[in-house]
């Protein structure tokens, strides 16, 4: 089996327009959640959110490139570019042939059938753009880094909501480990901050209305973000034979299913995911320093969360951090896993452990180290990253430090 | 109006359980009748769209919410209130 290792880091989102960025904002445990701005909010009664600010389409792409590309798609182009740069990688030929593109998005092309939905039902308009279709499918993101880059290999786009990103890293590394592509451009992307996208999300009455707060006491729901996260996911002797720097080494996944509820997670179903793939990596739970939570600040989750570390970690649950930077980007949904893998990346590079901010007072029931509010130095050498969707869909990955 | 507000929200309780209304008492808690954290807010939504009103209600704690849920009658009571406070004009 091959090893495989991540050579190249790439995303904008609310904390940032670049993965240093965005690193800076975790060190410094900013916030990135602030009041949403786009047509119709005020009939919202969820009024918050990780917006991407300060972000000109036109300044990136060309007219017939913004007739195509879907918010979702924007996010994952810009964050693909800085990924791809850092590798340092061409594709052509034999490379090409053996690089492939798989990522996750639970909704696509969300702000592109809301606005056309808006046009036909609203408006009363009876024509739409002939590029509706090709804008708003779940892989349009997918095939334009194809096209981009001319990955020629192994190429879908995965949807398991919450955990898709996590899912679609999970075959990536699977993918490169077993020789069938030598180097696969993975990750997420999600944009449902639209009008439609918001008011699908206030109808479950899970959101908060004024912060997310992870683990903390009278947390009271989640809050949601939108961006991209996109790596390069190289077989580690490719990336060595061309002297590439090497930011981690993927080196476990586990997926399970709680095959229980559609939208309440299931601890076993958590647990069963977390010690797969800490088993599949070959670690032991003495090796785990850090765990980039799940974490969305809803009631359920993160108690559900905290028990399962619990049960799998055994004494050591006390030794190791957990954190929820989604207290800072918000929920990416499908995009999420993608972007929380940069604070996996900085634990093991900088030995900086990213914050749970917002947190004011801790709860009995997720009694473990969270991190709270100020990031940390620390030496660690093995991480988790959680991702636990609704209907039951978990997939954890397993980085080490190189 | 009275009877009519509590009549409504029986109807919509027993419709989220499965049985009869008349199988509905005051007295009674939603676990009672089986309504999980799903039926609750589909209910909310019921009640919702059956009143026009905007019912305080956030699922992540429910005991918080201004919302009381704690029995059918206290259900009843609070629907009472907001369609009291929410009519327009």
């Amino acid at each position: 089996m091959k090893r495989v290792v991540i050579t190249g880091a790439g995303t904008i989102n609310a904390l940032g327009h670049s993965v240093p960025a965005t690193l800076e904002a975790m060190r410094e445990g900013r916030c990135g959640i602030g009041p949403l701005a786009f047509r119709d909010v005020e009939r919202l009664s969820i009024r918050i959110g990780g917006q991407v600010l300060g972000y000109d389409p036109e300044t990136e792409f060309n007219r017939q490139q913004i007739a195509l590309y879907d918010r979702f798609t924007q996010f994952t182009l810009l964050a693909a570019r800085e990924a791809v740069a850092q590798s340092g990688l061409e594709f052509h030929g034999e490379l090409s042939a053996r690089a492939g593109v798989v990522l996750g998005t639970a909704g696509g092309g969300v702000q592109t059938w809301d606005e056309n939905y808006r046009a036909v039902y609203e408006e009363g308009k009876n024509r739409v753009h002939p590029f509706v279709v090709p804008k708003l499918m779940n892989n349009a993101a997918a095939s334009h880094v194809s096209m981009e880059y001319n990955l020629k290999g192994p190429s879908f786009t995965v949807a398991t909501a919450c955990a898709s990103s996590n899912h679609a890293m999970g075959q990536a590394f699977t993918m490169v480990r077993s020789g069938m592509a030598e180097v696969m451009v993975t990750g997420g992307s999600e944009s449902m901050l639209c009008f439609g996208g918001v008011k699908a999300w206030e109808g479950l009455r899970v959101m908060s209305k004024d912060a997310c707060r992870p683990f903390s006491l009278g947390r009271n729901g989640m809050v949601q973000g939108e961006g991209a996260g996109i790596f390069v996911f190289e077989d580690m002797d490719h990336a060595r034979a061309r002297g590439a720097e090497m930011l981690a080494e993927v080196v476990g996944f586990a997926m399970t299913s709680d095959a229980s509820d559609i939208v309440m997670p299931s601890k076993q179903g958590a647990a069963r995911a977390i010690a797969g793939a800490m088993r599949d990596a070959g670690v032991n739970r003495e090796d785990v320093g850090y765990i980039n939570a799940h974490g969305t600040g809803t009631a359920a989750n993160d108690k559900t969360e905290c028990a399962a570390v619990a049960d799998v970690f055994g004494p050591h649950a006390n030794d190791l951090m957990i954190s929820s930077t989604k207290s800072m980007h918000g929920h990416l949904i499908g995009g999420t896993g993608a972007v929380e893998l940069l604070a996996c990346i900085m634990a093991l590079r900088d030995g900086v452990i990213a914050p749970t901010i917002g947190y004011e007072e801790p709860d009995p029931e997720c009694a473990l180290d969270v991190v709270p509010n100020v990031a940390r130095d620390a030496d660690v050498q093995v991480v988790l990253s959680n991702a636990f969707a609704f209907g039951g869909l978990n997939a954890v990955l397993a980085l080490k430090k190189i | 109006m009275t009877d009519s507000i509590q009549d409504a929200v029986i109807r919509i309780i027993a419709e989220q359980a499965v049985v009869e209304r008349s199988d509905v008492s005051l007295d009674q808690t939603l676990a009672d009748l089986g309504i999980d954290s799903l039926g609750l807010v589909e209910s909310i939504f019921a009640i919702e769209e059956t009143f026009d009103i905007e019912v305080p209600f956030n699922a992540n704690d429910p005991s918080e919410s201004d919302f009381d849920i704690s029995s059918v009658a206290a259900i009843i009571a609070a629907v009472r209130r907001l369609v009291a406070d929410q009519k327009p004009g």
